[in-house]
C-alpha cells in the first residue's frame, strides 16, 4: 500500500525567523541572519561570523534543566508545526535528526571536569547530551507513542530523518509523523573543531561564487507534520505541500571531500522513488555550503542528472549551515517558497564561478510556479540524502 | 523557627525545583511539595554542591522529606568535621 503524503504543519527556529511567516519573508527578501558572533566566552577564532538565533527561549524552567538548547529548539519548532496542523494523532511517528546533540551542556560539563577539576556531574547530563532528546521531548510533550528515533548523519541528518518518516507514512507503518531536525552549533569546542578543518569562511557565505571561501555555521530547528494526503483532505487540513520521493547514496570516497558521483546517484534514487523524470523538477535547493569543495562538484552532479536549465540556489547564505537541522530547514524553505510561488535567490554571490554551471539564481527571488523541487543534503563522510517536494495542488 | 541548616536546605530545594519557598515547611515531605523523581535527583546534586558533601546512593534513596535531607546533611558535615 502506498499513500500520498501531505505536509500539514511546519515550524522553524532560525537566525532569519522563528515563525514560518517571518522565515518565509526572510527567504523571499534574501535577508541573511549571518552576523558577528555573540559568545559568552573569549575565543580565539579565525572566523567570527555565524547565524545565531538571538534571544531564543522556549519551555519551562524544568525543561531548561532537562534539555539542552538543540532539544528546546526542536520542541519550539514541533510546537509550531503541530499547532499549524491542528493537533496530531497519538500513534504518530517521531523521527528527528541531529549531528551534535546536547553539545552546550557537554562542553560545559567536560570543562568543569577537566579544567576546574569538579568531579560531580549534573545528574541529568546524559539526557541533556543524547542526540535523541528531541524525539523523546516531542513524544512526551504530545503523548506520541508510535515509532520514534533519531538519525545522525552529519549535514544530512534531518533529510534522512524526513525521508524515513515519509516512508513510514507512505507505507502505512505510521498514520502521521512529526519529523525534522535541530542543532545548536555555537559551543566553544564545536567552533574550534570546525575551524580546524579549514572549511569555515572568515568573510561570509557565498555559495557558487567565484570568490567563495568557505561555509558559515548556523543553528536552529525545523519540523514538519506529515500525514496521508487523503486523511488530511478528509479532515479539512490545510495542505502545505507534499513529499513525493526520497533518495540516498554513499560516496564511498573521502571523509570530508564530496564526490559528484554519490550526489548524482542520490538525486537519481530520489527521482526513481518519486516515479518522476528529470524534466519534472523545476528547482533545486542545493546543499550549496559555499565551500570551494562542494559547490562546483554539486553543480556538475545536478547537470548530469537534471541538465543545465533547472534553476538552482542555496539558502545557506541566509540561515547558515545548520548541520543536523539543515535538511529540515531547507525543506521548509523550499516548501514555503513553492507554495508562495517564488524561488529563493542565493545571497552574497559576487559573480557565479564558471565551475558552477547551470541556472544559479542570484539577486532577487524569482517569481515562478514550480510543481516539484529537489532538496539536497550531502554530508561529511559521503552520506547523501535528497528529498523530492511538491507544491500543494 | 528553623535553624540555619534547615533554612539553607529549604532554599536550595526551592531554587532547584523552581518552587516558591513559602510552600516548603521544615517538616514538608517531598510529595507534599509536589516534587517528582527528576526534582529529587537534581536536589541531591544541588545539596552536594552547596555543602560540598557526597551523599551515598543508599542514603539518597531514603531522603523523602525535608527533615531527612537536613539530618542527612548534618550527619555528613559532622563526619567531615570529625575527620579534620
Amino acid at each position: 500500500m502506498r499513500r500520498r503524503v501531505a505536509v500539514t504543519g511546519l515550524g522553524v527556529v532560525s537566525a532569519i525567523g522563528s515563525a514560518i511567516d517571518t522565515f518565509t519573508e526572510s527567504v523571499r527578501c534574501g535577508r541573511s541572519g549571518i552576523a558577528p558572533l555573540q559568545l559568552p566566552v573569549e575565543l580565539d577564532l579565525r572566523s567570527r561570523l555565524g547565524a545565531q538565533v538571538a534571544e531564543f527561549r522556549w519551555g519551562t524552567d524544568r525543561d531548561g534543566d532537562v534539555y539542552d538548547r538543540f532539544a528546546l529548539m526542536a520542541g519550539a519548532a514541533a510546537e509550531q508545526a503541530i499547532e499549524a496542523a491542528g493537533g496530531i494523532t497519538a500513534d504518530a511517528a517521531v523521527v528527528t535528526g541531529s549531528c551534535l546533540g546536547g553539545n552546550h551542556f557537554e562542553d560545559a560539563s567536560f570543562h568543569q571536569f577537566y579544567a576546574e577539576r569538579r568531579s560531580r556531574f549534573h545528574p541529568l547530563t546524559v539526557p541533556r547530551i543524547m542526540e535523541n532528546a528531541p524525539a523523546s521531548l516531542i513524544s512526551m510533550r504530545w503523548g506520541l507513542r508510535g515509532p520514534a528515533y533519531t538519525v545522525s548523519s552529519a549535514c544530512a541528518s534531518s533529510s534522512h530523518a524526513i525521508g524515513q518518516a515519509y516512508w513510514l507514512v507512505r507505507d502505512g507503518v505510521a498514520e502521521a509523523a512529526v519529523t525534522g531536525g535541530s542543532d545548536a552549533t555555537f559551543s566553544p569546542g564545536i567552533l574550534k573543531a570546525w575551524e580546524a578543518m579549514r572549511v569555515v569562511s572568515p568573510t561570509g557565505c557565498r555559495p557558487f561564487s567565484a570568490d567563495r571561501d568557505g561555509m558559515i555555521l548556523g543553528e536552529g530547528a525545523a519540523m514538519l507534520v506529515l500525514e496521508p494526503l487523503d486523511a488530511a483532505r478528509a479532515r479539512g487540513a490545510a495542505i502545505l505541500g507534499e513529499i513525493v520521493g526520497f533518495g540516498m547514496s554513499a560516496d564511498a570516497s573521502h571523509i570530508t571531500q564530496p564526490s559528484g558521483d554519490g550526489a548524482a546517484r542520490a538525486m537519481r534514487a530520489a527521482l526513481a522513488d518519486a516515479g518522476l523524470g528529470p524534466s519534472a523538477i523545476g528547482y533545486v535547493n542545493a546543499h550549496g555550503t559555499g565551500t570551494p569543495a562542494n559547490d562546483g562538484v554539486e553543480c556538475k552532479a545536478i547537470q548530469q542528472v537534471l541538465g543545465d536549465r533547472v534553476p538552482v540556489s542555496s539558502t545557506k547564505a541566509l540561515h547558515g549551515h545548520t548541520l543536523g537541522a539543515a535538511g529540515a530547514i531547507e525543506a521548509v524553505a523550499t516548501l514555503v517558497a513553492m507554495r508562495q510561488g517564488f524561488l529563493p535567490a542565493t545571497a552574497g554571490v559576487t559573480s557565479v564561478d564558471p565551475d558552477c554551471a547551470g541556472d544559479i539564481i542570484i539577486g532577487e527571488a524569482r517569481r515562478a510556479q514550480v510543481e516539484c523541487a529537489l532538496s539536497n543534503s550531502f554530508a561529511f563522510g559521503g552520506l547523501n540524502a535528497v528529498l523530492v517536494l511538491r507544491r500543494p495542488e | 523557627m528553623p535553624d540555619d541548616l534547615t533554612a539553607r536546605v529549604i532554599e536550595v530545594i526551592a531554587k532547584t525545583s523552581h518552587k516558591p519557598i513559602e510552600g516548603i515547611q521544615p517538616d514538608s515531605t517531598f510529595e507534599a511539595i509536589g516534587l517528582d523523581s527528576l526534582d529529587g535527583m537534581q536536589i541531591l546534586f544541588a545539596l552536594e554542591e552547596e555543602f560540598n558533601v557526597s551523599i551515598p546512593d543508599e542514603a539518597a534513596r531514603k531522603i523523602r522529606a525535608i527533615p531527612d535531607a537536613v539530618e542527612g546533611i548534618r550527619g555528613l558535615l559532622a563526619a567531615r568535621a570529625a575527620e579534620a
